[in-house]
């Protein structure tokens, strides 16, 4: 579904990205877990379109088509989507206005009618159910004064509005107790499918307790250096991530 | 231009003694004397340094006299200034075609409070004309006094004591004709101890030629009493606007006026607010949304007099292509003013290099015990939101529309009716590029 063949990327003319090749296939979860600084929200980045980088050489398959060249909203209609590390805060566009725009652009670029108000807000209720959201959340401004946890429930419940067929959760954790880790897991256990695939990137174990990955990868100096199955994140949990920085010298 | 204008008074000076009393026509003969001498400003005045007049005066411009009734080619029909008009909610209307009074088309009344033209009050209500007329704008430059001068027609209120006008007022103020034309409106507003009104203001141009409106308003807010006023400025690309508007409030009064300008070719506002007694205060907000080779000035100024007043401004302007936006606000904390709490704002968001804003705070404090705060900034769209938007689906363009929306609609969200304030925020929302169907 999606392949990744040997990325090099720059920002500012410092490379951060230095080779990645990645395959993932339906119906598989993929942890990437690596230290701070080794390239996994740029990799998420590049592959959403933000044209901040600059592509060095390499390729970014997605359903066997280069998307390098398309802009970040041509992806998302192809069916990629990003969950932010950090869900920019928008006064003045309503969750709900807000993705109703999302969802009726993408069913437009599919050749889709538009979906009117009623069933639009149907379907929200019953996916704000499952991530356990109250209703008033669909009137406020985007993101704005939301806490940690409530922007990364924000982010799965549009997820599960867009329905995307590659999902990149980056660092959806973060912020979040432990119970609404739970339902956030919940939630993305929910839309997995033998039809879509999931890119989790996390610092920490934890969250793979709820999600649970077929491979996990390690990303060091925006490489990856070592990958396995869920036993892999483990043992990074318990060894850190100084044994790997190590081998690599 | 100056000369035809004083000429127009002196050939109409009897008309106009005769309809009003002596006193009036004294102020009038001195506010034309006094634009004959200072003629219209220039950008060498410090008020218009950013807003040249020169074009604005050369057309050959008709001033329609309010002496001779309206003719066969300036009568319009209800359908065709209907888009104009707020229909969705129950209001008084008040329709004024070429500075002109049109009875067929308005609705006002004189039961519990006066609602009609200030054509119809020189005579009928001489006292009260006389005692509000021209008390808050004796000192204003030279465009109050030709207004001064020639004014004749406009929206009259007076509202007794304790009297809640139970229904918005609508007021249209139509320029149409075969010629180039040039109008004074000019409106008197009186809110008794306690009483409130609401008002929403509209000027339109239904012909091609070009139109200038000088606007002047004067509002008497009484103890307690309190204004809501929405003024449209969306005219047509031919249609220019300026217009004064002072506000005098007493102790505890209220006046909120939101200035939506979205369209025409120069639009030049100057608010003023005097809050005189203990307790007032005045919230403006506006909106400017620029484009082609748009201008938008806005001039506004609070004057703290009394103790314990408040006064908050927010204004925020988009400016694309070659259009321009001028911002100066000032606020002048007067030395009994303490206690005093002023807050001013002005965001402005820049699409295009030819467009420009300049923007300048202006605050003079002299009480010692207040609490003032403004800022200013101009900027471009926030490329992170716009990342955030794009990734999601939404198409560059659209995703920037969306933006400048949510930038915008802050803007009118202080206003009550929910149907008026979709009603802005659907034309807003039009002349940003937003699919407004569908809406949540």
């Amino acid at each position: 579904m999606l392949e990744i063949v040997n990325l090099h990327a720059s920002i500012d003319n410092k490379v951060i990205l230095n080779g990645i090749n990645l395959k993932i296939n339906p119906g598989e979860v993929h942890a990437i877990m690596g230290p701070n600084g080794s390239g996994k929200s740029t990799l998420s980045n590049v592959i959403a379109g933000h044209d901040g980088y600059d592509i060095i050489s390499g390729d970014i398959l997605f359903d066997g088509e280069s998307v390098l060249n398309f802009p970040p909203e041509k992806r998302a209609h192809l069916g990629l989507f990003l969950s932010f590390q950090y869900p920019v805060e928008i006064p003045g566009i309503t969750v709900s206005n807000f993705i109703r725009t999302a969802l009726n652009e993408i069913r437009k670029a599919k050749g889709e009618e538009s979906l009117g108000a009623s069933p639009m807000l149907k379907l929200m209720r019953e996916k704000m159910k499952v991530l356990e959201m109250d209703k008033g959340f669909l009137s406020r401004s985007l993101n704005e004064g939301f806490s940690g946890g409530e922007k990364k429930r924000n982010e799965i419940f549009q997820m599960a509005m867009l329905e995307p067929k590659m999902a990149i959760l980056d660092e959806t954790d973060s912020g979040l107790d432990i119970d609404a880790l739970r339902v956030v897991a919940n939630g993305v256990n929910a839309l997995r499918s033998d039809r879509n695939a999931f890119i989790v990137i996390t610092h920490y174990q934890r969250l793979l307790d709820y999600i649970i990955p077929d491979f996990v990868h390690v990303l060091f100096n925006g490489k990856i250096v070592k990958s396995g199955g869920k036993e892999l994140a483990i043992e990074l949990e318990k060894r850190g991530y100084d044994w790997i920085k190590k081998e690599q010298k | 231009m100056k000369d035809r204008l004083s000429a127009f008074y002196w050939l109409n000076e009897t008309q106009f003694a005769q309809a009003s009393s002596e006193q009036i026509t004294s102020q009038r003969r001195s506010a034309i004397e006094k634009f004959e001498i200072e003629g219209f400003p220039s950008v060498r005045d410090e008020e218009w340094k950013y807003t040249s007049l020169k074009k604005l005066i050369t057309p050959d411009y008709l001033f329609p006299s309010p002496f001779v009734p309206l003719d066969q080619e300036e009568q319009i029909d209800f359908n065709d200034i209907k888009q104009f008009l707020v229909n969705d909610i129950d209001c008084y209307q008040v329709v004024f075609i070429n500075g002109r009074y049109s009875s067929w088309l308005s609705e006002t009344t004189h039961t519990n409070y006066d609602i009609c033209t200030l054509g119809s009050a020189w005579k009928k209500y001489p006292e009260v004309v006389e005692s509000y007329f021209n008390k808050l704008t004796k000192d204003d430059g030279p465009l109050v006094q030709l207004n001064t001068g020639l004014a004749w027609e406009g929206l009259y209120i007076n509202v007794p004591k304790n009297t809640i006008v139970d229904k918005p007022i609508q007021v249209l103020y139509i320029s149409t004709g075969d010629t180039p034309v040039f109008n004074q409106t000019r409106s008197l507003i009186i809110l008794s101890e306690g009483s409130s009104a609401e008002i929403i203001e509209r000027h339109h141009s239904l012909t091609n030629h070009e139109t200038w409106t000088n606007a002047v308003d004067e509002l008497h807010i009484g103890s307690n009493a309190k204004i809501h006023w929405v003024k449209l400025q969306h005219d047509s690309s031919n249609a220019s606007l300026t217009q004064h508007s002072k506000i005098h409030q007493e102790k505890d009064s209220t006046a909120i006026v939101h200035t939506i300008s979205t369209g025409g070719k120069l639009i030049r506002n100057n608010l003023d607010f005097s809050l005189t007694g203990k307790g007032a205060e005045a919230r403006m907000f506006g909106l400017s949304l620029g484009s082609d080779r748009q201008l938008v000035d806005h001039h506004t100024r609070v004057d703290h007099i009394a103790p314990n007043c408040s006064s908050h401004e927010a204004y925020k302007g988009i400016y694309d292509e070659s259009s321009r936006g001028v911002f100066n606000g000032k606020i002048y904390v007067h030395i009994d003013a303490q206690k005093t709490q002023a807050y001013q704002q002005n965001n402005n968001l820049i699409l295009s290099e030819k467009a420009t804003v300049d923007t300048k705070p202006q605050l003079e404090i002299f009480a010692d015990d207040v609490k003032c705060s403004h800022g200013c900034t101009i900027g471009q769209l926030d490329e992170d939101a716009l990342f955030y938007l794009r990734a999601r689906g939404i198409r560059n363009k659209e995703a920037k529309a969306l933006l400048m929306l949510a930038f915008a609609n802050d803007a009118i969200a202080d206003i009550q009716h929910p149907s008026l304030r979709v009603k802005l925020s659907q034309l807003i929302g039009r002349k940003l590029g937003v699919d407004m169907s569908n809406a949540l």
